[in-house]
């Protein structure tokens, strides 16, 4: 996965709060192989009508391009499937601007590139209201952690680590495995002292 | 004097290989679930050519897709794929699979502990939010994305920055009618569904020791619907005498070491929480959410919100979820007209959840339909020794083998668009039952009073007789 520490983009608001991990992708859409691509599921059932067609009034169906969403807090609670990144990512979006994110959708998104910018509530309306219903011009920078719409600056918070892993584009299992010493110890040690953390009885 | 321990504490210096300079911790993981949702993250291992890393620490489970009936043809060929693909899975990397014709099949939530897969002070993963469940055993679970399980299946560990604590107090005796359903229901009203995000929650206080495991299970499962990823609750007795002899528990001379073991496990006295919530046991009612979001929950007894009821911040909200839920502002939560019910999921398809069910449906008959989907095969065998099937089915309800279901729809059980769900679930969002499905969460004794009225009823007056 390729890092990244700078974005300019596009940004549209989704001024609404508690997006769920089911609205993101809807449960029917989860059997499909990564490779065939999540974007067209992307809030599939607020997009679009029952025959399948993009409703002209939802924001995101509005603009072209857009790589950078503003929404309401708690975005991406509920359900830890990492299919709503994938959805967002295939999509072509690299940044979800919102006062406060799932915990396990947060580090799914980090995981895969994506950044979860949290920023307070106050920042987050007036983000909204200058968007409205339209599309503008965004830059994110991840290492100052702050964004520029227009004439709007604002600072978010990220963790420092998850900071790391987004501009280095790191993945976990290789960093783990230069660990891999300390973790056979650990199991070794574990393993001797608390033997009953084993199954047991197995037939 | 060293500094009191909480047990959260306990458990996270008892599973920390090493922790990094920016104090995230690398955590060993002693058991892994996986279920046919995990295909994405056996995919990531096999493209790296990585073996699972620890076989006889995974085990396999059958049970979002499974199908409730006509299980030994499957119609639908996506859901045969998906559960033909962790058959693969399983098989290629030598895991555990308790597949559909297994007689301990189940929702992986409820076959964990069922099987002593599930025990105190164990770190356990598992590509569900609904992890959390795990924790009423004392044990530090929490749900993981794909990404997260095919380093767990690798590595047999995660990285994971410590959660901050919140203790969740809950004192006083629950009043007939109401149970871990409506603790749960009412704390997340009153906090919010963000209200315990970051936080590992920690229930305490004489309700919930007073609490069977079961209570205890649906209570941790519902932790992530206030943003918890974690839910624990200090092993007891009751604990004990649940694990005992059960198939993977220890036995013999470890189990005498286990239970001293996990007697250390709860927190010290004078422990300090970074939030403390305190709540009145006596005054939870029967609780049902309303809207499209677990917070947007109320006891049954009261009127659907006005406007000026609700916080600005929430407004807009609460008119779009009542919009969505062909609800009007200021009507009565009680006497709305149900399409159909459901009893069953990690969060209420325990046998304690069908006993508290069949109780209110006995010698009864259901206005609308309905579906019963024991949470695994064992409660299943269980409930039919007891009878409590023909409870149901003479009452009108279907009866049906175990999984996921219609708690979220995977394996084609869907409420239809505009229909309403009286529920035993744990989410009520927009279109998780089915697009355009309206769901009211609430306990499994509250779902068959609806059944019975065709409406959201006070569970209450059936069981004093007044209906």
């Amino acid at each position: 996965m390729a890092g990244w520490s700078t974005h300019r983009g596009r940004a549209v608001s989704l001024p609404q709060a508690n997006i769920d991990t089911d609205q993101l992708i809807p449960a029917r859409f989860m059997s499909v192989p990564r490779a065939q691509g999540y974007g067209p599921y992307l809030l599939h059932d607020l997009r679009r009508d029952e025959a399948g067609d993009l409703k002209a009034d939802f924001p995101l169906n509005a603009h072209d391009a857009t790589s950078v969403l503003v929404a309401g807090r708690n975005f991406g609670s509920g359900s830890s499937r990492e299919a709503a990144v994938y959805a967002l990512i295939d999509a072509g979006i690299r940044a979800v601007v919102a006062p406060s994110f799932g915990d396990i959708f947060a580090a799914n998104a980090v995981n895969n590139g994506l950044l979860p910018a949290q920023i307070d509530e106050a920042s987050c309306e007036m983000l909204a209201d200058k968007l409205g219903g339209r599309s503008q011009d965004i830059v994110i920078d991840i290492g100052a952690r702050s964004l520029l719409l227009g004439s709007i600056g604002a600072q978010f918070a990220l963790d420092d680590s998850w900071a790391l892993k987004l501009i280095n584009g790191w993945d976990d299992i290789d960093l783990t495995r230069n660990h891999g010493v300390a973790i056979a110890a650990f199991k070794n040690i574990r393993h001797q002292t608390t033997a009953w953390a084993w199954p047991s009885g197995a037939d | 004097m060293s500094i009191p321990q909480t047990m959260l504490d306990k458990l996270w210096a008892a599973h920390e290989v090493v922790q990094r300079e920016d104090g995230v911790s690398l955590l060993w993981v002693d058991r892994h679930l996986v279920h046919e949702g995990s295909h994405h993250a056996f995919a990531k291992i096999k493209e790296r050519r990585l073996p699972v890393a620890e076989p006889d620490l995974t085990f396999a489970v059958v049970d979002h897709y499974a199908p409730t009936r006509g299980r030994s043809k499957i119609a639908d060929p996506e859901i045969s794929r998906m559960i033909n693909t962790l058959r693969e899975n399983a098989a290629e990397n030598n895991i555990r699979l308790y597949d559909l014709d297994d007689p301990r099949q189940g929702i992986v939530h409820v076959v964990g502990p069922e099987e002593g897969l599930t025990l105190p002070g164990l770190l356990l993963n598992c590509g569900d939010s609904h992890t959390s469940t795990h924790g009423a055993f004392g044990a530090l679970a929490f749900g993981i994305g794909a990404t997260e399980v095919a380093h767990v299946l690798a590595t047999q560990t995660v990285w994971q920055r410590k959660p901050k604590s919140m203790r969740i107090t809950v004192e006083g005796a629950l009043r007939p009618g109401v149970s871990a359903k409506d603790i749960a229901l009412a704390w997340i009203a009153k906090l919010g569904t963000d209200g315990a995000q970051g936080h590992a929650v920690e229930y305490a206080g004489a309700a919930i020791r007073g609490l069977s495991m079961e209570g205890r299970m649906t209570l941790c499962n519902l932790s992530i619907e206030g943003g918890a990823r974690f839910g624990l609750i200090a092993p007891d007795e009751t604990t004990f005498a649940y694990i005992k002899d059960r198939r993977f528990a220890p036995k013999g001379a470890a189990w005498e070491t286990a239970c001293a073991d996990w007697r250390g496990l709860s927190g010290d006295e004078g422990a300090a929480f970074d939030r403390e919530v305190a709540l009145d046991a006596s005054e939870i009612a029967p609780t049902v959410t309303w809207g499209t979001s677990p917070e947007q929950a109320l006891p049954i007894t009261a009127s659907l919100p006005e406007a000026s009821d609700v916080p600005p911040a929430k407004a807009e909200a609460a008119r779009a979820a009542l919009e969505y839920m062909g609800l009007k502002a200021g009507q009565t939560l009680e006497g709305t007209v149900v399409d159909q019910v459901f009893i069953g999921s990690c969060t209420n398809g325990r046998i304690e959840d069908l006993r508290a069910a069949a109780q209110v449906l006995r010698g009864r008959k259901a206005k609308i339909p309905g579906l019963v989907s024991p949470g695994s095969a064992q409660v299943k065998a269980q409930a039919e020794a007891e009878g409590l099937d023909q409870i149901f089915t003479e009452a009108g309800l279907d009866w049906v083998a175990s999984g996921c279901s219609m708690c979220v729809g995977m394996n084609g059980d869907l409420v239809g668009e505009g229909k309403r769900c009286a529920s035993s679930t744990n989410r009520n969002f927009k279109g998780r039952q089915g697009r355009g499905a309206r769901t009211h969460l609430m306990s499994p004794a509250m779902v068959a009073a609806a059944a019975i009225t065709g409406t959201l009823t006070d569970v209450r007056k059936l069981l004093e007789g007044q209906i």
